[in-house]
């Protein structure tokens, strides 16, 4: 990472800002990036680091006011652009663990976003947490301070799974902080992780039922990724442990499936579900959908990326090189990319088929003609095939079915022709 | 007093009576160009500040693998009791592959040091060699190398060889390629043993080609043994085999560079310059004649060399075929061994059939093609040429398994080889075990020595072009030293063997096997894919057949995740560029029918290398 370039990125801003703000389809978001944990778990290859003081600015104590001092820039940012930015849509606190962070550094985070730009009524406002970082009373200020919902990185309730991730929570400290938000009123979202090495179909199961018995309002299940470069992948490599097995993380799929929807949970995007026995489409993650709609968002935080109307650009991922350069007024935006036509129209299909609302169909109308016909040609024949919705399609709509789900990058192939 | 020439004898005009020609034979490694090193430089040939190893190898891939591909000729300037002699020594290459080269060397002759390790003692391509030159008549002049080695044996051997030439023990002269101990006394030696060329001066001239390259700058340039009569530049000449006639731009011999001179005479060993731009113009073995006063009869022993193996070549970038058949063109130009003829695949897409000596040819060839000419080749499994006559009495030259006939065939007929193995006694019933094994019938078995016997089988080539060597080596923990001609051919049970992915059949996987064999080649096949075909969106059957009839079969599932459960937070440009690998991944498959099997399985499929470990 070059600390000295200088970033275009103030320069090729307001046209995008402009055309995000006019767009009254568009929403706008903010995620916040904490980059920082207690241990890192084997598999993780997220940018976080363990060292509480990563440099001046770029320390457990010192970040917040690094994070405001980017909120503001890029306030400076639309002031310059002579646009008003649109009060934020959802609000997402990731990492890293933000809650190794005083509470009060987050609400103070999260106010002076409130003050900049304003944040809609109803608008989920979200942070991450390791149950291990939480307490009664931090989890009542994050409430006091703003934010109703903590998504909490559970993982698995299995010890011996929880060995090969590395995870550090004791598994009791979850029930425990369940408690407090829900004390608190807050929504919980909990994670859970599938597929780990060693991991039987009953630990699955059991992982399952211990969150379903801590009744989140939404779970989020990924399969998990051997990232490279991740300790665990160096393990599997040498033949610590098995591989993971594409056959074992279907079945867990299915199952949970099978489980989450018995129990009243809707997937609405192939690794979320919602508590809404109903269908009436609530608990959904207002942020995560920002990004499968392809809406607009702001970064905040060491190599966090940023969406307006097309633009995409990214910080420096070190937190002491981003924090030098918020520090010295500079954009730590390091990188951007307009995607052109072709690649626009792959993002819009790869997200929109993640979703239980489908990917509409005018996107390839709208790209062209021969496009068009060619995806209309694939979609009847994914629908024959049963693995999208043949009457989602009748509506226009490119949805999975559940076998459809678990071959979604198929799908996504081959309707972008490839 | 130096034994180096004084003033000798200028090319053109030296007396035969004067002029000794000899070569060096050996098996592989034996020392062959080492043992020429020191004659360069006892000759004062080679400077010592210009001497490198292996001073005549100057391909790069020569150099590399440290063996002689290309025979190279020497002239070099000797004195013995007052009398400048002109030698010219052409050093060979040992591996039976370049078996046809040896022996248009050894025409060019009148002796021949017969070298052997002191080390190891007689081998397989000794064996090979000796009788080549025995068969040129030439005289043989033994001689142990190496004998600077703490493991040298010289009396051990000394005694193999006068079992084998019927010499004195005594009269096997021991020298060491590296020190340089008793190589004066060898070249001594070749003065005083070898005869001296018996041409007829004033005969029509008669040249008999040993080698040619192809020169960028020079175009061809024809190494030439002169038998009777005389060359001059400016003359008009012939190629007898070929019919077609040249004006003689130069002509010179190699001391080691290049000396033009003006004209080479009876006995002499050189080079002529026509401005042929294409060596198959100038083959190995023709003879050169005088456009006005030709010779009536060529030297005789003409043969074109005949390819033993074939292989198909493809690009693995389909748009590189036109670079392919240039560096072909380019290659061939050089090599007069190599042929070619455009194919195709409908697994691989356009290629080459491409003819080889062997093996070791085949891989020198494609590593030539990928370094030099930067290409990426798949080639396929490589195999040997079958006779088929079909029902109507029709007989079908089959130099690729897919133009096996179809329907009822009346007979196959096989090539074979007769192989000589050379091998210490306990490991005898190893060997016949692994021959028979490979269809081999034992011709006979003579011990060399108490301890090291030759074993002779006739065995199908295809056997031997396989996996019988490595085989051989690993059962013999490498002692075993082989060597092998092509010798006639037999009717076999032999039958064409598919491979079929989803019903079609992926012709590069074709193979041509005994019928025992059949069933393990197909085994290992559809079992080989299993592992390196990707799952795909349906279940994709692999099946080997002959004819219509199955005879093994695997299944690839069908893929049941295809998905990346996560959308790494904001990082929308790093899924789309996953998926944009993927995209570019695509090129590089090749469908078969609906199946998209990647390049890199094909290659892996028809490596051989994996194959017999
Ligand atoms: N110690 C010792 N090593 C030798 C001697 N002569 C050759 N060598 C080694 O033996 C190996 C083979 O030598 P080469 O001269 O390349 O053998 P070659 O017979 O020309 O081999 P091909 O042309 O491939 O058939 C090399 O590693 C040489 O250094 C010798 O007299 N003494
Ligand atoms: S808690 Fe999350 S971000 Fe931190 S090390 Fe573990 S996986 Fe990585
Ligand atoms: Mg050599």
């Amino acid at each position: 990472m070059n600390q000295t370039e200088i970033s275009s990125i103030p320069q090729l801003l307001p046209d995008f800002v402009s055309s995000a703000v006019n767009d009254a389809e568009r929403t706008f978001s903010l995620y916040v990036h904490v980059p920082f944990c207690l241990t890192r778990c084997g598999y993780c290859d997220f940018n976080t680091y363990i060292s509480p003081d990563m440099g001046p600015g770029a320390s457990h104590d010192s970040f917040a006011a690094t994070a405001i001092k980017e909120l503001e820039y890029a306030a400076t940012l639309f002031e310059k652009s002579g646009t008003e930015p649109k009060p934020l849509h959802s609000v997402f606190f990731g990492g890293g663990t933000p809650t190794l962070l005083a509470a009060e550094d987050l609400t103070a985070i999260l106010s002076r976003a409130e003050q900049l730009f304003g944040i809609r009524s109803g608008a989920e406002i979200t942070t991450e947490a390791n149950p291990d970082s939480l307490t009664a009373q931090s989890v009542q200020e994050l409430a006091d301070g703003g934010f109703n919902r903590i998504s909490m990185g559970m993982q698995s309730s299995v010890g011996h799974v929880l060995q090969v991730l590395e995870r550090t929570h004791n598994p009791d400290n979850i029930v425990t902080a369940a408690q407090w938000i829900r004390a608190a009123n807050l929504e919980m979202s909990l994670d859970l992780i599938f597929g780990t090495p060693g991991e039987s179909l009953e630990d699955w199961q059991a992982s399952l039922d211990t969150a379903l018995g801590l009744q989140p309002d939404h779970l989020s299940a990924y399969g998990l990724i051997v990232e490279e470069g991740t300790k665990l992948a160096a393990q599997i490599r040498r033949g610590v442990y098995p591989n993971t097995d594409p056959d074992d993380q279907a079945d867990k799929y299915l199952v949970t499936e099978e489980r989450l929807s018995a129990a009243g949970y809707r997937w609405y995007e192939i690794s979320n579900w919602a508590y809404d026995p109903d269908h009436r489409g609530i608990h959904q993650s207002q942020h995560n959908l920002a990004y499968w709609r392809d809406q607009d968002w702001w970064g905040i935080g060491p190599g966090a990326h940023s969406h307006m109307a097309g633009l995409r650009w990214w910080n420096a991922k070190h937190p002491a090189a981003y924090a030098s350069r918020v520090l010295d007024n500079i954009s730590p935006a390091i990188g951007h990319e307009i995607p052109d036509d072709d690649a626009r129209l792959l993002e819009k299909i790869m997200l929109g088929v993640r979703l239980a609302e489908g990917l509409d169909t005018a996107v390839f109308e709208e790209y062209d003609p021969e496009t068009a016909q060619r995806a209309k040609t694939e979609a009847e024949l994914l629908a024959t095939q049963g693995l999208i919705e043949p009457s989602a399609l009748d509506r226009g709509k490119i949805v999975p079915t559940l076998r459809g789900r678990l071959l979604d990058d198929a799908i996504t192939r081959r309707l972008a022709g490839f | 007093m130096s034994p180096v020439a004084s003033n000798p004898p200028q090319p053109g005009s030296t007396d035969p009576s004067v002029i000794r020609n000899f070569c060096i034979v050996a098996h592989i490694d034996h020392g062959k160009s080492t043992l020429a090193d020191r004659m360069l430089q006892n000759t004062n040939v080679v400077t010592p500040r210009e001497m490198q190893n292996q001073f005549l190898d100057s391909m790069d891939i020569e150099r590399e693998r440290g063996i002689t591909i290309k025979s190279q000729a020497v002239r070099m300037p000797w004195q013995v009791d007052g009398t400048d002699y002109i030698l010219n020594m052409i050093d060979t290459p040992g591996h039976v592959d370049f078996a046809y080269e040896v022996s248009r060397s050894l025409a060019a002759c009148e002796g021949a040091i017969l070298l052997v390790d002191a080390a190891q003692g007689i081998e397989a391509q000794t064996l090979a060699n000796l009788y080549l030159a025995m068969e040129h008549e030439l005289e043989i002049i033994p001689v142990l190398n190496k004998i600077d080695l703490p493991a040298a044996e010289p009396e051990r051997y000394a005694l193999e060889i006068s079992n084998l030439i019927g010499v004195d023990p005594d009269d096997v002269l021991k020298v060491s390629g590296k020190t340089g101990e008793g190589v004066e006394a060898l070249l001594d030696r070749v003065v005083n043993t070898v005869p001296a060329p018996s041409g007829a001066v004033d005969a029509p001239a008669r040249a008999m080609i040993f080698d040619s390259i192809y020169d960028t700058y020079r175009g061809v340039i024809t190494y030439v043994r002169m038998v009777d009569g005389r060359l001059q530049p400016r003359q008009g000449i012939k190629m007898m085999a070929t019919g077609s006639d040249y004006e003689l731009q130069e002509t010179g011999v190699y001391s080691p560079d290049a000396i033009p001179g003006d004209g080479l005479g009876v006995g002499e060993v050189g080079y002529l310059i026509t401005g042929v731009k294409d060596v198959s113009e100038s083959k190995v073995g023709d003879t050169v004649t005088s456009k006005q006063n030709p010779a009536p009869e060529p030297i005789g022993g003409y043969r074109e060399p005949q390819p033993m193996v074939f292989s198909g070549l493809y690009p693995i970038d389909g748009s590189d075929y036109p670079a392919l058949r240039d560096a072909l063109e380019k290659l061939q130009l050089n090599d007069a061994a190599l042929s070619y003829e455009p194919e195709t695949s409908v697994a691989l897409g356009f290629g080459f059939r491409v003819g080889f000596l062997g093996l070791l040819h085949l891989e020198i060839v494609r590593e030539r093609l990928e370094r030099e000419y930067n290409l990426d080749l798949i080639s396929t499994a490589p195999n040997v040429v079958y006779k088929v006559t079909i029902e109507d009495g029709t007989v079908v030259t089959v130099t690729n398994p897919s133009e096996f006939p179809e329907g009822k065939i009346l007979q196959v007929e096989e090539p074979m080889a007769m192989a000589t193995i050379i091998v210490p006694s306990e490991f005898i019933g190893a060997v016949m075990e692994l021959s028979q094994s490979k269809r081999g019938q034992l011709k006979g078995m003579d011990y060399l020595s108490e301890e090291r016997v030759e074993i002779r089988y006739w065995i199908p080539l295809a056997e031997i072009v396989f996996d019988y060597f490595d085989l051989l080596k690993s059962r013999t923990k490498g002692y075993a030293s082989l060597n092998w001609q092509r010798d006639g051919s037999q009717i076999a049970d032999l039958v064409k063997v598919d491979i079929l992915l989803q019903g079609d059949t992926v012709d590069a996987f074709s193979a041509i096997t005994h019928r025992d064999h059949a069933y393990s080649y197909g085994v290992k096949m559809t079992s080989k894919l299993k592992e390196l075909i990707p799952r795909q969106q349906f279940e994709v059957p692999i099946q080997a057949a002959i004819g219509s009839r199955i005879i093994a079969r695997e299944n690839i599932r069908a893929i049941r995740k295809d998905v990346l459960s996560k959308c790494y937070g904001g990082d929308i440009s790093r899924k789309r560029k996953l998926l944009e690998k993927q995209k570019e991944g695509k090129k590089r498959m090749k469908m078969v029918g609906t199946v998209e099997v990647p390049q890199e399985a094909f290659i892996a499929a028809l490596s051989t290398d994996t194959d017999s470990k």
